[in-house]
């Protein structure tokens, strides 16, 4: 199936398992969360295994991404939210492999399925709220209710802010999902029309390399788009982490 | 499912592409649920509606085929799991330790850095001035050769003046000796001329003692 754009986010069963007449394969998708996990977890434990006082590049490499997720969690959170940093890097960590690695042709994209951003994005509002109580029991709630509002609009605010708590996950989850969904599309549709158009002789040649630069200039964005979404998910989540440690605004 | 009309506009133009290939498009491959696909929308070949309809169960949308969700559930917890502890417990920890010996280190050099800097500082404060000291010195050495010299040139000076003085004095003395002798020799003379200017016009004798007195009051 060279053409069709959605088969790219087919699942295949690799090894069927299935438990209480559930399905739980391990499947394409299954095999690229472990090769994404091995890659950067490999490529993390190695590069830093020389403990060069004078870090070589690949090891620089490695601290300049601790380094970078560090100043985003301190920046948006204080330091009290340095005990959310192993989640936040391997958060960080695994939605930018993930993506990267579906930008190799024929791999598949962790995150072009919307269940696992949904999970991903479950679990830094489950621990923003299991948090949240924790540290201020219903303190925590103080969130929902802005300081400094006239009192008859409280309950319009409240409404609204309980409302934008609510589209969070599903916002966070989207957004990765949607992009990676549209990016891989847009670049599948476009290497299609460059096989599809060379079949028609010398003047579909010369008519290919129009979105064959096209194909070219879309994967280049989709690096971009790769790290970007990776960012705004790992911003994001310092965002709420911050509204669990600070709740009053 | 509510993403479907969207998806079906995304996926229209690559249909089309299948299709144009030459009909190596599988029933229903990836084809969504069709439902809500508008009949004719960018569909060239018009029995695609019809094949799909054929299978249903495997042909959703991928993202949306909720029969992968517990699979991919599983194993994204798996491996996420492991990989957050695999960082927590390895990675991380010996990150920033490398970053703190790192700091740890650099402060230590900038410290021995600045010590460093703190004796060069003394080195030059001192050499400033032993510098100082030895200017003085010349100072000193110098003012003592120029006075000494002066006070030389002074008593020099003092000497040849008193010596020029001296010979000036003697000068003095012989001239007024001179001055002296010659003037006792003008009596004499005047005397003389007197006398014989008298005995010329008076005739006679000439009272010796006269005439001297005479010279003398007019000498004065």
């Amino acid at each position: 199936m060279a053409n069709d754009p959605i088969h790219q986010f087919q699942i295949a069963k690799l090894i069927p398992i299935e438990i209480g007449g559930m399905d739980f394969s391990f499947t394409n998708s299954s095999a690229f969360m472990v090769a994404t996990v091995a890659v950067s977890g490999a490529f993390l434990y190695l590069t830093t295994s020389s403990r060069g006082l004078v870090p070589s590049r690949l090891q620089s490499l490695s601290e300049m991404s601790y380094e970078f997720v560090a100043n985003m969690l301190r920046d948006a959170a204080g330091s009290h939210g340095m005990k959310f940093f192993p989640m936040v890097f391997s958060l960080f960590m695994f939605v930018l492999v993930a993506n990267l690695l579906g930008l190799f042709p024929y791999f598949f994209t962790v995150t072009s399925h919307i269940i696992v951003t949904f999970a991903l994005a479950l679990l830094v509002i489950g621990t923003v709220i299991v948090y949240g109580f924790m540290k201020h029991g219903f303190g925590f709630l103080k969130l929902f209710v802005p300081q400094g509002v006239p009192g008859i609009l409280v309950p319009l605010v409240v409404l609204i802010e309980v409302i934008s708590f609510l589209s969070r996950p599903i916002s966070l989850s989207v957004r990765l999902f949607a992009n990676m969904l549209a990016g891989h599309i847009t670049l599948k549709v476009f290497a299609g029309f460059v096989t599809s158009l060379s079949a028609f002789g010398a003047v579909g040649v010369f008519g290919a390399i129009l979105p064959l630069i096209m194909t070219v200039a879309i994967t280049a964005l989709e690096f971009l788009v790769a790290f970007l979404q990776a960012y705004v998910f790992a911003v994001l989540t310092c965002m709420y982490l911050n509204d669990a440690l600070h709740p009053s605004h | 499912m509510f993403v479907t009309p969207g998806y079906a506009q995304e996926t229209a133009p690559a249909e089309g592409e299948a299709h144009t290939q030459g009909g190596t498009h599988p029933a229903g491959e990836a084809h969504p649920i069709g439902e809500a696909h508008p009949e004719g929308q960018a569909h060239p070949a018009g029995g695609a509606h019809t094949e799909t309809g054929a299978d249903h169960g495997s042909d959703l949308f991928p993202p949306f085929d909720s029969s992968t969700f517990p699979s991919q559930l599983l194993w994204l917890a798996i491996t996420f799991g492991l990989f957050y502890l695999f960082l927590k417990k390895v990675v991380l920890p010996r990150i920033g330790g490398i970053l703190e010996v790192r700091s740890d280190r650099i402060a230590q050099d900038l410290d021995q850095a600045a010590r460093m800097k703190g004796e060069a500082d003394a080195a030059v404060a001192a050499y400033e001035q032993e510098l100082a000291e030895a200017k003085a010195n010349a100072n000193t050495i110098g003012q003592q050769a120029r006075d000494k010299a002066r006070a030389d040139a002074e008593a020099e000076r003092k000497r040849v003046e008193a010596d020029l003085d001296r010979r000036l004095g003697e000068a003095e003395a012989s001239i007024a000796a001179i001055k002296g002798k010659a003037m006792n020799e003008v009596g004499t003379i005047a005397e003389d001329t007197a006398t014989a200017i008298v005995r010329e016009l008076v005739g006679g004798t000439v009272d010796k003692a006269a005439v001297a007195a005479a010279v003398k009051s007019a000498q004065g």
